[in-house]
């Protein structure tokens, strides 16, 4: 489904991805863990096309989208809850939902609103409400539900869990399962590497912007190397 | 207290050297010779104003920057809202049979500002892309009706929607390379724009008249029928011949200002129905979060491009109108300094807010003109409100309040 050559990103002269490969099939959840800046964030929006590879080449359901505009590439079936959120803090509940789906009919983004309320009940309730008034929680909830408003087959997260109560988190990774069985394929960024592994199918480890390991998730989380680095084992 | 006294000595040292050439030194002729009077205790008085001002100002306004409040807006039911609209309107609709020509006259030009205002409320208001050239469009919508009827006769209707068009293209045109600068950028830009329309208005002299402009612009006909002391054409009717009525001139007066009236009224229905839509929507997400949008799917720079055309289509509107009103134009009505106020206008009504920009406009040119006496110092009244309103109230006359969304559950 999405496939990523040899892939370089610089940020100037910095070159924060150095050939990193990866492949994420159709109905996974694929997971990438990695330290505070070994470039995960950096992988996630050269796959939305902001910053662009400047070699490699990355392909969404075989087409070629490495030097796409982010607007044409975020239209072709994936959709993303970018780092730190974004939601629009002066916007209601349900006009951040709205935003999901801009180039959806009116039919559409009532279904959509409908399905996002089913996943996140507490959006229902908080629908006319400001998102930037909201919990760090329901924020972040928000966003994954603005992402899923386009109906993407495939959600690219990064770090949903940042910063939230355990129990929030447990509700995060279970509404990310649930987003699978719905059939949408997950890829998944995270630091919090022992739940990420644990729904996982597979997971990368990167590391300085290079991948040093790539497995299953229940091999990665009996991996001693990553137990070490990531697991506080 | 040092830090405080440091302050003052500072503010009275820029007052001084502010005020110095404007009220400090005066040139005076005796005969064939310029001389300059200096007024040094003018300058000192000033100087020692602002000193003292900056010195008490902590103890003066101890409770810091807080807004003055104004009174609650009432909060009224959609159905209420609907009839308050209603009875404002009938009575902006029946009160200039009664009105004086000049009370008349004076409305027919705030109304025109109400839709300027309107206009660049979409820009800046909601997209937030600081336009300070939007006097440009406003100039291209006035020529194009002019030049339209120097060359080929048109009249005021067939003119306006060619006015419109001629601005919204000139917004898209510019808009399209400006639009990926960031916000000082595009500000200076647009200025510049602005700018170079004056200065081609006022250079092209074959075409437009250069600084004399296109005078004899004609008035809108009622329906094609000319509201003229005379028929225009052998064996035309006028508007008075059609109703029996005597010419009076004051008609014209009073149709200008329904038309505008009617102008303004669609302006606030268009861009009231647009900030409802989902573009709407659009223009305020790219406000708060360029890069969200971005990664929900969203040009940015299409979506800018459509408030800035749009802004630019109701400048060419009013600016059409404009021209008829005044019967002539010249490069001197499109300076910057009414792209200025107009920007005044939209920052004073509360940034996005429709009936605070309403207000503001309306206040704007009203007050100048009872304010008359005090003419000259007009733009130096003007600059000390636009301070203060900084300092009490930056969030504008009517801040916007954003509609809520209720859903039913
Ligand atoms: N906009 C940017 N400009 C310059 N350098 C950046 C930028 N964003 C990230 N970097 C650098 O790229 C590297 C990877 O960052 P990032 O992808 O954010 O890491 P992670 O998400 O894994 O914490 C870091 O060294 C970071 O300093
Ligand atoms: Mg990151």
């Amino acid at each position: 489904m999405l496939v990523l050559e040899r892939v370089h990103t610089h940020y100037g002269a910095v070159e924060a991805l150095q050939g990193v490969s990866i492949e994420v099939r159709k109905g996974e959840i694929v997971t990438l863990i990695g330290a505070n800046g070994a470039g995960k964030t950096t992988l996630l929006m050269t796959i939305c096309g902001s910053p662009q590879a400047s070699s490699g080449r990355v392909i969404f359901e075989g087409e070629d989208i490495t030097h796409l505009p982010t607007h044409e590439i975020m239209r072709r079936g994936l959709a993303v809850s970018p780092e730190g959120r974004r939601i629009f803090p002066e916007l209601t509940v349900t006009e951040n939902l709205q935003m999901g789906a801009f180039y959806a009919s009116r039919r559409e983004i009532e279904e959509g609103l409908e399905h996002v309320f089913t996943l996140f009940p507490r959006l229902r309730e908080r629908s006319s409400q400001r998102g930037g008034t909201m919990s760090g929680g329901e924020q972040q909830m928000l966003a994954i539900g603005r992402s899923l408003m386009s109906r993407p087959r495939l959600l690219l997260l990064d770090e949903p869990t940042l910063g939230l109560a355990p129990m929030i988190i447990s509700q995060i990774f279970d509404i990310i399962r649930t987003i699978r069985e719905e059939g949408v394929t997950v890829f998944l960024v995270e630091q919090n590497a022992h739940q990420a592994l644990q729904i996982a199918d597979r997971g990368y480890v990167l590391e300085n912007g290079r991948m040093v390991l790539s497995d299953t998730g229940p091999n990665l989380l009996a991996n001693d190397g990553v137990r070490r680095a990531y697991l506080g084992a | 207290m040092s830090q405080n006294l440091k302050n003052a000595a500072i503010a009275a040292l820029l007052t001084a050297v502010l005020v110095t050439p404007i009220i400090g030194l005066q040139l005076q002729r005796q005969n064939f010779e310029l001389t300059l009077i200096p007024h040094w205790d003018k300058v000192v008085l000033a100087s020692a104003a602002v000193f003292l001002i900056q010195l008490l100002h902590p103890y003066l306004f101890r409770n810091g920057r807080t807004a003055i409040r104004l009174p609650a807006w009432p909060q009224l039911q959609p159905r209420q809202q609907r009839i308050g609209m209603l009875v404002l309107l009938a009575i902006g609709f029946a009160w200039p049979f009664f009105g004086s020509r000049g009370a008349v006259d004076l409305a027919t030009l705030a109304l025109i500002y109400v839709v300027l205002g309107l206009g660049l409320n979409i820009v800046v208001g909601f997209a937030g892309l600081l336009d300070l050239g939007y006097v440009g469009f406003y100039a291209i919508g006035g020529y194009t009706y002019a030049l339209l009827y120097n060359y080929f006769g048109f009249g005021f209707w067939e003119s306006l929607p060619v006015a419109a068009a001629m601005a919204a293209l000139a917004g898209f045109l510019l808009g399209f390379p400006v639009l990926r600068l960031r916000g000082d950028y595009l500000a200076i830009v647009t200025l510049g724009f602005g700018e170079i329309i004056r200065l081609m208005l006022n250079n092209m002299t074959e075409l437009t008249g250069g600084p004399d402009g296109i005078s004899g612009i004609p008035k809108p006909t009622v329906f094609g029928i000319e509201m003229t002391r005379r028929a225009s054409t052998e064996g035309g009717t006028t508007f008075h011949e059609l109703l029996g009525l005597s010419y009076q001139s004051q008609h014209m007066v009073i149709y200008m200002y329904l038309l505008a009236l009617i102008l303004a009224v669609f302006t606030w229905f268009v861009s009231n129905r647009l900030i409802r839509m989902p573009i709407g929507r659009a223009w305020e997400a790219l406000r708060e979060d360029e890069i969200a949008c971005r990664s929900l799917g969203l040009n940015p720079t299409a979506v800018k491009l459509s408030a800035f055309t749009l802004g630019a289509t109701f400048a060419g509107l009013a600016g059409s109108f404009f021209a008829a009103r005044q019967g002539l134009v010249n490069p001197e009505s499109f300076t910057f300094i009414e792209s200025a106020l107009i920007l005044a206008v939209v920052v004073l009504g509360g940034m996005g807010s429709q009936l605070g920009v309403v207000l503001a406009a309306i206040l704007i040119t009203v007050l100048p003109e009872i304010a008359r006496g005090l003419a000259e110092y007009r733009m130096l009244i003007f600059g000390l409100v636009m301070v203060l309103m900084m300092i009490w109230r930056p969030q504008g006359l009517l801040p916007a309040t954003r509609p809520q969304v209720e859903l039913p559950t």
